[in-house]
């Protein structure tokens, strides 16, 4: 049997110590893991609280992401409590499998430690690997902060695992500000972090010979698009669940989470959505402009990206008059992913705000306040003049020409 | 099989191989399981196949090495007693004909359109052992 670890009522934890512990405490039945830069840490951490003795469960080190994807699949599927983390090229390599385990509803548990996807090979943060996942039918969360990491990687056992649900969640953190950044996190004590998450429920385990049955088989197009809706709704489904979850953590921890958060949007008429580290840098921005210059700044992120939370988003920006919409990945020939999320939900809303596009960050690059400032007032003039009078989609804190698009 | 609607499938295209839970099947015949109606049992999923395996009984000693090699279990047999061939899952590899260690074979494999009795008809002599 496993030692438990006395943990102090503030410990001073990055982000992959946050992924480590959670995983730590949710006695784990299998983690297979190939560590990649920045999420090694918490592939580390947890081997060590293994070697340590803090750990009962099986850890495979595997090939390869796709193997250690793979290992997950086949562990879930045998009726167990799973869960690994990765970043970038790792988590690209994964991509195949992803979409293995969410069309099983394998309540697999996805540390995501946010990195940029080469070429050019980069090691910092970005959101590119996130994106890429965004189809992959799994449950996405972001977490702003280390305690945010903590506590949504406990909950996200709860939430992959639940019986309504069985889907797998991807938590992710920022790669290096969130995840090497140590900032002080208030954890659970291990026996109150594990009955919260509960004990692991079997599903058709492949492990039970007395009903055998049949995982990944082929349908071609007499069952495929069944069975995938049913995914679909699933996923969609899904939201009560999360939020019941973040209301049960609430109760526990005092801590509260929503699909969609808010920070001073109470009589904002400008916000910045974002997600990530970013996010509290824009409310520090936020709190900065409304002392210095007057601008009512708020900002908004969708704590959950998938499932995306349309009618709740247009509701926090339901009285804005313009809005920046912050993406960390590169485009690739189009408007941002939060661009075009937070537009489709603002058409189906009575409020029709100034809506424009801001790429930055990109493989690690500074979101520093000045540019988080350059983009509200950006958009106060856009709020002022009643129309677009910046361009659609700009780069922002780029060397060179100013660069922008759709114009 | 009834074509079911999203909301009647087993989340993540889970398919039980029995309709009842039973932890004795492997003392079941086939025949006496209770095969689930997503099981492939008793469905064909041989349409694709070429060349089949036509099997003379009156040649084969029952040594049970088609079954064995077998890769789809569609050798039929009973109480090692070779019965036939089962074409619903028969995808026709030919490897039942290969490792037939009779003179002549027992199992060869003839043209899916061939018919049996033809086949039968036309069935090899024993081969003289070459001095």
């Amino acid at each position: 049997m496993a030692e438990k670890l006395k943990l102090q009522e503030v410990e001073v934890w990055d982000g992959n110590m946050a992924f480590a512990q959670a995983m730590r405490q949710a006695q784990i039945d299998v983690v297979a893991a190939y560590p990649i830069t920045p999420s090694t840490p918490t592939v580390h951490g947890y081997a060590k609280f293994l070697a340590d003795g803090y750990i009962d469960g099986e850890f495979v080190l595997v090939e390869s992401e796709h193997a250690a994807m793979s290992g997950c699949v086949g562990a879930a599927a045998a009726g167990g409590r799973v869960a690994t983390a990765t970043s970038s090229q790792g988590f690209a390599l994964m991509i195949e499998v992803l979409y293995q385990a969410s069309g099983m509803r394998l309540p697999i548990v996805l540390g995501l430690v946010n990195r940029a996807l080469a070429s050019p090979l980069n090691v910092n943060g970005d959101h590119s690997d996130m994106y890429l996942g965004r189809d992959a039918g799994w449950i996405m969360i972001d977490a702003f902060n280390a305690q945010e990491s903590y506590d949504l990687m406990l909950m996200g056992f709860k939430i992959a695992e639940d019986l309504n649900v069985r889907l797998p969640v991807m938590v992710n953190q920022d790669g290096f500000i969130t995840s090497h950044t140590a900032q002080n996190v208030k954890p659970l004590q291990d026996e109150v972090a594990y009955k919260f998450i509960g004990d692991y429920k079997e599903v058709n385990p492949l492990l039970d010979f007395g009903k055998p049955v049949t995982y990944g088989a082929q349908t071609e197009e007499d069952w495929h698009f069944e069975f995938k809706a049913r995914q679909h709704k699933a996923l969609m489904d899904s939201k009560d669940t999360i939020e019941n979850v973040f209301k049960e953590f609430e109760s526990l921890t005092k801590r509260k989470y929503n699909l969609v958060e808010s920070y001073l949007m109470e009589d904002a008429q400008v916000a910045i959505v974002a997600l990530g580290s970013t996010v509290e840098s824009a409310v520090q921005a936020a709190k900065n402009l409304r002392e210095s210059e007057g601008i009512k700044a708020g900002v908004v992120a969708t704590r959950a990206i998938r499932p995306f939370p349309l009618k709740e988003v247009a509701r926090a920006l339901k009285d804005v008059k313009a809005i920046a919409t912050l993406d960390r990945s590169a485009p690739g020939g189009t408007l941002g992913m939060i661009y075009n999320e937070i537009s489709g939900a603002m058409y189906q809303s009575d409020n029709r705000p100034i809506i424009n596009n801001y790429i930055y960050g990109l493989g690690g690059r500074d979101m520093t306040q000045k540019d988080i400032k350059e983009i509200f007032r950006d958009i106060k003039r856009n709020a002022d003049s009643g129309k677009l009078v910046t361009p659609l989609q700009q780069f922002s804190g780029l060397r060179g020409p100013k660069l922008s698009f759709f114009n | 099989m009834e074509f079911l609607g999203w909301d009647q499938l087993e989340a993540g295209a889970v398919i039980p191989s029995f309709e009842d839970k039973n932890s004795d099947i492997v003392k079941l015949k086939q025949e006496e399981r209770n095969y689930a109606k997503t099981n492939s049992y008793t469905a064909s999923v041989a349409d694709w196949r070429v060349f089949k395996p036509v099997f003379n009984k009156d040649v084969c000693i029952d040594c049970q090495n088609c079954w064995v090699f077998c890769p789809d279990t569609a050798i039929v047999a009973r109480d090692k007693d070779m019965l036939g061939i089962d074409y619903d899952h028969c995808k026709g590899c030919g490897i039942c004909a290969e490792v037939c260690p009779t003179n002549p074979k027992s199992l060869i494999m003839f043209f899916e359109n061939d018919d049996n009795d033809t086949a039968l008809s036309q069935w090899p002599e024993k081969k003289k052992k070459e001095k």
